[in-house]
Order: structure tokens, then C-alpha cells, then sequence
């Protein structure tokens, strides 16, 4: 177990968190806007943000954020950090990473949502109407608190895939759990099992919190019919 | 009547069968004692663990095999007694040649195998057959980076987690920017494109990129470390290790060894000088 002293764990899975965090943010506020588009009265809404989601929602995640830096990045020209800065390519990486899970997970958290706003009844949209409200405050303050109220347990496995999925960030060099294991991997290539064993609890510490705190939650604010 | 004489035929015979293969199983299979060598040379088969997806060393192209790792494999086999049509390659990646050759997965691992004290605790080293060094491939066009000493400010690619990866960081450290991809290919394409400066690994792997991109790509030359290229296999086993090395020194010195390399890395390649044996 002394070989653990070598590496930076600790470092790796903070870069870790910081994925989590960032790109569950940037999933969050996409797919409410997903979400809004999908049940929209408007047709030409409704159809792109159908599409968005079913394209993205079934591209395998290594292709999203490998495109993010061979598309986005390379081909395209898109940076996201200060070109002359000596930290450019892990920021810029980073970033990348984060904008592409962002994006994919964002679908995730739209169907999530849309399935909230199917089990609010009908009644409490046609009432918000019926005093006059327009649909984007028929949406925000009436329907949609009641919607992802509902739908906190299955925004809890969306963001506990979201932590796992950060693996793949590892594709494009971003230091991550994953790719501090791969180190100890090629590094210790007698110990794989102890290397496998230490990183999947990390990952355990990490996401067992998060869906027991989640649970409990989902079960305090959701709506009793 | 007849139909149950006839079973009891059958089943006779069936019995007979299962006794006799039970009978023969513990004697061929005993390779606690036997040594690898002789169990290749009694069988005529061999699984060789190979690179898939290395130009020049380990490449698999349909079903067809290609390589300098692949023609020491063919030649080794050959003097083992192994017909071409017996040899089975598997795919071999960097991190699990140690546990495949422990669990008997594969026989030989020729693939691009760094001998060093790590690995020796849990496997076999025969050789090496080719040392290896890392280096810069860098665009045709490219006339600024001559050397690892002209790397300051520059974007060097390379694969995330492995050796060469790592040695990029503690090299250079900050001077240095270090992207790392899941694969060269990305890598490549990152060169070609001009996202990054230069790719670095063993020069025997630039090499073969190098000669499938004639024109645009080119090998430094200016290796900045030193990797032992060895074969591979279970522990222990002196007379397997005796055996392989007598094999590579023959490989050497009939002309194969260079061949080979002629062969996989083409005409602007520089032979070098064939290493002396280390593991006996």
C-alpha cells in the first residue's frame, strides 16, 4: 500500500469533484432549458429541442468529448482559456471537458424534468391559465417548482452517472481519477487489482453521500398527492 | 431390443472415451514442471501477446498481422517448431501484460515490453532484441524543435498515464505544455493539424508514423531516454529464457534482425546496431 504515497490521489479526485460540480451545473440549467423547449406550444421548439436530445442523448460520451478537442478545439479554433498562458493546454481541457459533459448530461436531466412536468396535473396548468398567467410564468412559477420537486430521485442517478462519467475526461488529458490510475497502472503493473480496488472507492466515497443526502431530500420536498 | 443393444453400444464407447481423455489430460496439461519451451516444441502452438494498433511494431489489419514485434514473434515460433498457421496473436495492452501472461492468457508478450526491476518481480525477460529511446516526432516543416533541449514553450503530445507521458512532466515540468489523448491517433491528428508542436514516445513507435505520413512527418533523433525492448513470460523459467535468448542472437546475426526492421520502417530508416543480451 506505501505506493499510494507517491501519487496524488487527494489532487485527482478534487479535479474530480470540480467536473462533477461544474458540468452537473451547466447540465442542470441546459436541460431546464430543454426541458421548457420540449413542452412548449411553440411546434419549431419543441422539434429542436427533441432533436438536440435525441442526438446528443445517444452519442457515446467518449465521442462528445473527444469531438470537444478535436472538433471544437483544434479544428474549429474554439479555446477556452488565455492562449499565452504556461497552464493553457490543462485549463483549456478542462474546460473542454466540462462543456462536453455539460452538454451530454444535460439531455439526461431534460427527460428527467419533462417526465416531472407529465405527472403535475393538468388542472394546476389549465387554473395558472385561467387567471391569466403566460405560459413562461404557467412554466416557471407553477409548474415547473412542482416538477422537479417530483423528480429529485432520478436527478440523484443523473448526477451520480454524471461523477462516473468524468472517467472519460481522461480522454482528452484531463487529470482526473481515472487518469492517475492509468499512471498507476503502467507504473505498478503488479498491483492492478489494489489500484482498481483504492480508485473504485474513491468513487464510492463520493457517490454513496450523494444519493443517501439526495434520497432524503427527494423524500422531504416531494409533492404528497 | 435393438435399439437399446445399440445404446448401450454407444454408451460404452462414449464412457470409454471420457476415461481415456481424463486418463490423458493430467500428462499433457502438467506445465507446472514442464518448461514453456518444451510444451511449444511438444504442441507445435504458441499465443503470442502482440500490439494491435502500433504502425511498424503491432499492427492488426483485418485478419492479417504486420510488424517488427510481429516478425521477431513469426521467427521465434519458427524455431520452436511452430508452423505460421499455429501461431495465435492476442492483443496485448501496456497495462495488462503482467496479468496476462500470470493467468496463462498468452505464451510469449512481444510488444513493445520495457524490462525493468517492476516487471522482472512478476515475469520473465528474455533479451532485449531492440533498444529503444524516447523521442520527438515532430511536422516536416517544423525546423525550430532540433532537440529535447529546444522544447521550451512548446505543446508536446503523448498517450494519457503511460511512460512517456510522465516523463514529459517530470523532465520539463512547467516549461513544458503536456497534452495528453487516449491514443497516438489523436495525437497524429493534433500534429498534423498543428494543434500540438511535437509527439513523443519510444523512437521505434515515431518511426512507424513516420513512415506511413512520408513527407509531412519526421523522427528527431535525439533519444532522451532508454527503454530495453525483452520478451516476456511466466517466471522462473531459465530454460525458456536460455532458449529465446540463443533465438534473438541468431535472429541478429543471420540477417532477419535487420531485414525486419528494413522491412516495417522502410528505406530512410537508420538500422541500429543490435543490443547485447542483459537478461540471463
Amino acid at each position: 500500500m506505501d505506493f499510494l504515497g507517491r501519487y496524488d490521489l487527494l489532487g485527482a479526485f478534487w479535479v474530480t469533484v470540480q467536473l462533477t460540480v461544474l458540468s452537473a451545473c451547466g447540465a442542470v440549467v441546459l436541460g431546464i432549458v430543454l426541458a421548457a423547449m420540449r413542452v412548449s406550444p411553440v411546434p419549431l421548439m419543441r422539434a429542436c429541442g427533441a432533436a438536440y436530445v435525441n442526438v446528443v442523448r445517444n452519442t457515446p460520451l467518449t465521442l462528445v468529448i473527444i469531438g470537444t478537442s478535436l472538433g471544437l478545439y483544434q479544428t474549429l479554433g474554439l479555446t477556452l482559456a488565455s492562449d499565452t498562458s504556461t497552464e493553457f493546454i490543462d485549463t483549456n481541457n478542462f474546460r473542454l471537458a466540462v462543456l462536453g459533459l455539460a452538454l451530454y448530461t444535460g439531455t439526461f436531466v431534460c427527460e428527467a424534468i419533462r417526465s416531472g412536468v407529465n405527472a403535475v396535473p393538468i388542472g394546476q396548468a389549465e387554473a395558472a391559465r385561467a387567471v391569466g398567467l403566460r405560459f413562461g410564468q404557467v412554466l416557471r412559477i407553477v409548474v415547473l417548482p412542482q416538477a422537479i420537486r417530483s423528480v429529485v430521485a432520478p436527478l440523484a442517478s443523473v448526477l451520480i452517472a454524471l461523477t462516473k462519467n468524468t472517467t472519460i475526461a481522461s480522454a482528452i488529458g484531463v487529470a482526473e481519477a481515472s487518469l492517475l490510475m492509468k499512471e498507476m497502472l503502467e507504473n505498478e503493473g503488479d498491483k492492478g487489482i489494489l489500484v482498481f480496488t483504492v480508485v473504485a472507492i474513491g468513487f464510492v466515497v463520493l457517490t454513496l453521500p450523494v444519493g443517501v443526502a439526495l434520497g432524503w431530500l427527494a423524500r422531504r420536498v416531494g409533492v404528497k398527492r | 431390443m435393438r435399439v437399446s443393444r445399440i445404446l448401450g453400444v454407444g454408451a460404452t464407447v462414449l464412457a470409454l472415451t471420457l476415461s481415456a481423455a481424463a486418463c490423458g489430460g493430467p500428462t499433457n496439461n502438467d506445465t507446472g514442471t514442464q518448461s514453456l519451451v518444451d510444451r511449444i516444441r511438444a504442441e507445435k502452438k504458441v499465443t503470442i501477446g502482440i500490439k494491435f494498433d502500433q504502425p511498424g511494431l503491432g499492427l492488426k489489419t483485418g485478419d492479417m498481422y504486420s510488424g517488427f514485434d510481429v516478425d521477431v514473434a513469426r521467427y521465434i515460433a519458427g524455431k520452436l517448431g511452430v508452423p505460421e498457421d499455429n501461431i495465435t496473436f492476442k492483443q496485448s495492452p501496456s497495462a495488462q501484460r503482467e496479468d496476462m501472461i500470470a493467468k496463462g492468457d498468452v505464451d510469449l508478450v512481444i510488444a513493445t515490453y520495457t524490462i525493468n526491476d517492476q516487471r522482472k518481480a512478476k515475469v520473465g525477460f528474455a533479451g532485449p532484441y531492440f533498444v529503444a529511446g524516447q523521442d520527438l516526432l515532430v511536422r516536416s516543416s517544423n525546423t525550430t524543435i532540433t532537440g529535447p533541449d529546444k522544447l521550451n514553450g512548446k505543446k508536446i503530445c503523448s498517450v494519457a498515464g503511460s511512460t512517456s507521458a510522465q516523463t514529459i512532466k517530470s523532465k520539463f515540468s512547467t516549461s513544458v505544455g503536456l497534452q495528453q489523448y487516449g491514443g497516438y491517433s489523436e495525437c497524429i491528428t493534433g500534429l498534423l493539424n498543428g494543434a500540438v508542436d511535437a509527439l513523443s514516445t519510444d523512437d521505434i513507435i515515431l518511426a512507424g508514423y513516420a513512415a506511413i505520413n512520408p513527407g509531412e512527418l519526421k523522427v528527431i533523433g535525439k533519444p532522451f531516454t532508454t527503454e530495453n525492448y525483452g520478451i516476456g513470460f511466466k517466471r522462473d523459467d531459465t530454460k525458456t529464457r536460455q532458449a529465446l535468448n540463443g533465438y534473438i542472437q541468431e535472429m541478429e546475426q543471420d540477417g532477419s534482425w535487420k531485414a525486419a526492421l528494413m522491412k516495417n520502417f522502410g528505406a530512410g530508416y537508420k538500422v541500429p546496431q543490435p543490443p547485447a543480451i542483459t537478461e540471463k
